[in-house]
């Protein structure tokens, strides 16, 4: 019954992956690289619309994880990325224990809204403390590190790669782990029943709660990443129109589970590649087409193209068994 | 009664601007009782529900849960307490597959409600959960999606969220309405097989007079947030004034 050919399309994609530094241009494998640390806020970002709530201003933690890098660079001479990873998440996850106390109380439009406000209050710190953050200048991020070793320059952008797709897999693990657990269960029944929550004797703010520290983490991981990738923190890391394409591409990609996020991702990243390339003043009208028609015919998001083929497979093999 | 009650309530009052939802309410449910509650529309059952559990608070009296005064707890504290609530319109996870459901039910009683880490399907708690379902006789439903259960089902399911807590008081809501004529004592008796065989203390509100005869061993008649009457249902059904206030006529 089950299907032994597509299941394994998970497989060839983390193998394609694997294999993207030895067969793909340079400017590919930047895209590529910084597709999968965005995705990791696009995670944060999904996480929320399965329990039917949309932030508009995650960006802010994504800002986070990317100063996280300017300022250890600049004031502490801190740029070893195995150590700026870790260090990012918590920053994330600190700033959004703080935020979520208030945003655990609100829902939908507010909830929406209220982040960005948060997000945009950030930007405009990062915009006037010009001594701090060099405002619209920005920080450099420059070269990293890894445990103190410094890759030769021609090699800095696979070991950025490959280090990128290590955490790519951690982060997939985690947030797997996290949606089959009882807390994750609950994150998308609060969208069908809060009241049957709370007369189960569990708190739908804990859950909310917990859900926006783990999504400050991821986010602020993303940053990180998205930084050494960069080389260059501006203030527009936390504008609400990055937050907005986050939204964006978690629609796109399909928040129904943890690989959606990253296949929109690495999708976007490419069709605003090319869209600014053949349609350089239209190119945004060519995302409102996608996702018009993403909208329309694929609402499950890019990847359900992909679990329709393989429910197809399936079924074609289960009956060629029979037969 | 030989024990001390489960609960009582104190002179429970309640007002919605004119309308007095409970008033004076004294009543006490002894451990392992099975006590049915009639009354009109309006007459206040669901109101006292609703006070017991947490959902209003009284404008006066106390409710007192295992001798302590519990009085105007959130549902949520109240609830883990040990008095678990079943509604007359379903509350359910239509997204999540029956069997999901229940899990968390479980996870809550279990106190593992708020694990990020370690899986909601885990095989003590999926095989007690396919047995509750069994017991519902929703067994064969455990994996398609709750927004495909028919109605009665969809009571049922609801009842054993609730009753998946191991609470020390189930309360019902109406565990009939909305279920078809034909179907109504089928989920009545699978309902009050799972109580005896259990010796829940379990409360339910209904106001067909049939299923509250036939189910009840003790009787409370509500009418206009008042207890008319509390005895054993031949003696209720039977007061006039209990027939005139739910059945309109002696």
């Amino acid at each position: 019954m089950a299907s032994n050919r597509l299941p394994l399309a998970p497989a060839v994609g983390a193998a394609l992956l694997v294999a993207v530094p030895l067969i793909l241009p340079d400017w590919m494998k930047f895209l590529v690289t910084l597709a999968m640390a965005k995705f990791m806020a696009v995670l944060a970002v999904a996480l929320f619309l399965r329990a039917n709530q949309v932030t508009f201003g995650h960006a802010m933690f994504y800002a986070v994880g990317a100063y996280t890098v300017g300022f250890g660079v600049k004031w502490f001479g801190l740029r070893d990325m195995v150590l700026l990873v870790p260090l990012g998440a918590l920053l994330g996850a600190a700033v959004a224990a703080l935020i979520g106390l208030v945003m655990a109380r609100y829902r939908e439009v507010f909830f929406a809204m209220l982040n960005l406000a948060f997000s945009m209050m950030l930007y405009g710190v990062l915009l006037k403390l010009y001594w701090l953050t060099g405002g619209t200048d920005g920080l450099s991020a420059g070269a990293p590190t890894f445990l103190g070793y410094a890759p030769p320059r021609e090699y800095l952008r696979d070991f950025l790669y490959y280090a990128t797709l290590g955490v790519t897999g951690i982060v997939i693990y985690a947030v797997y782990r996290f949606l089959a657990s009882p807390l994750g269960f609950y994150l998308k029944a609060m969208a069908d029943n809060e009241i049957r929550i709370e007369y189960s004797g569990e708190s739908v703010r804990h859950v909310m709660y917990t859900t926006y520290v783990l999504s400050g983490a991821l986010a602020g991981v993303g940053g990180v990443l998205a930084a050494f990738t960069v080389g260059h923190i501006v203030p527009e890391y936390s504008f609400w129109i990055q937050s907005g394409d986050f939204v964006f591409v978690a629609l796109l990609g399909g928040y129904g589970s943890v690989v959606g996020p990253l296949v929109g991702s690495i999708a976007f990243e490419f069709i605003r590649t090319y869209a600014s390339k053949y349609f350089p003043n239209e190119w945004q009208m060519m995302l409102g087409i996608i996702m018009l028609a993403i909208i329309l015919f694929r609402p499950g998001g890019l990847w359900t193209i992909y679990e329709g083929l393989a429910a197809r497979f399936g079924r074609r093999e289960s009956e060629a068994e029979r037969a | 009664m030989p024990e001390a009650p489960i609960l009582q309530t104190v002179d429970l009052t309640k007002s919605f601007g004119m309308v007095r939802a409970a008033d004076a309410i004294n009543v006490a449910i002894g451990a392992g009782e099975l006590v049915g509650i009639v009354g009109a529309n309006g007459s206040g059952k669901t109101t006292f529900l609703n006070i017991i559990t947490g959902y209003l608070r009284p404008d006066r009296g106390r409710v007192l849960f295992l001798g302590e005064d519990r009085t105007g707890l959130p549902p949520r504290v109240v609830t883990k307490l040990g008095i678990a609530r079943s509604f007359q319109i379903p509350q359910l996870y239509t997204s999540l597959t029956v069997l999901e459901s229940l899990l968390l039910s479980l996870a809550a009683e279990a106190g593992q409600g708020t694990g990020f880490w370690q899986p909601l399907y885990r095989r003590e708690w999926t095989e007690e959960g396919l047995a509750t379902l069994e017991r519902f006789g929703l067994r064969s439903y455990a994996h398609r999606p709750v927004s495909e259960l028919p109605e009665g089902g969809r009571k049922l399911l609801d009842i054993a969220l609730s009753f998946a807590l191991r609470p020390k008081l189930l309360l019902m809501d109406e565990p009939t309405s909305g279920v078809s004529i034909e179907d109504k004592f089928q989920v009545m008796d699978t309902l009050m097989k799972i109580v005896e065989e259990t010796r829940l203390t379990t409360i339910f509100v209904e106001h067909d007079m049939e299923v509250v005869q036939r189910y009840g061993r003790r009787v409370l008649a509500f009418n206009d947030g008042k207890v008319i009457a509390d005895g054993t249902p031949q003696a209720v059904l039977a007061d006039p004034e209990v027939r005139k206030a739910v059945l309109g006529r002696v």
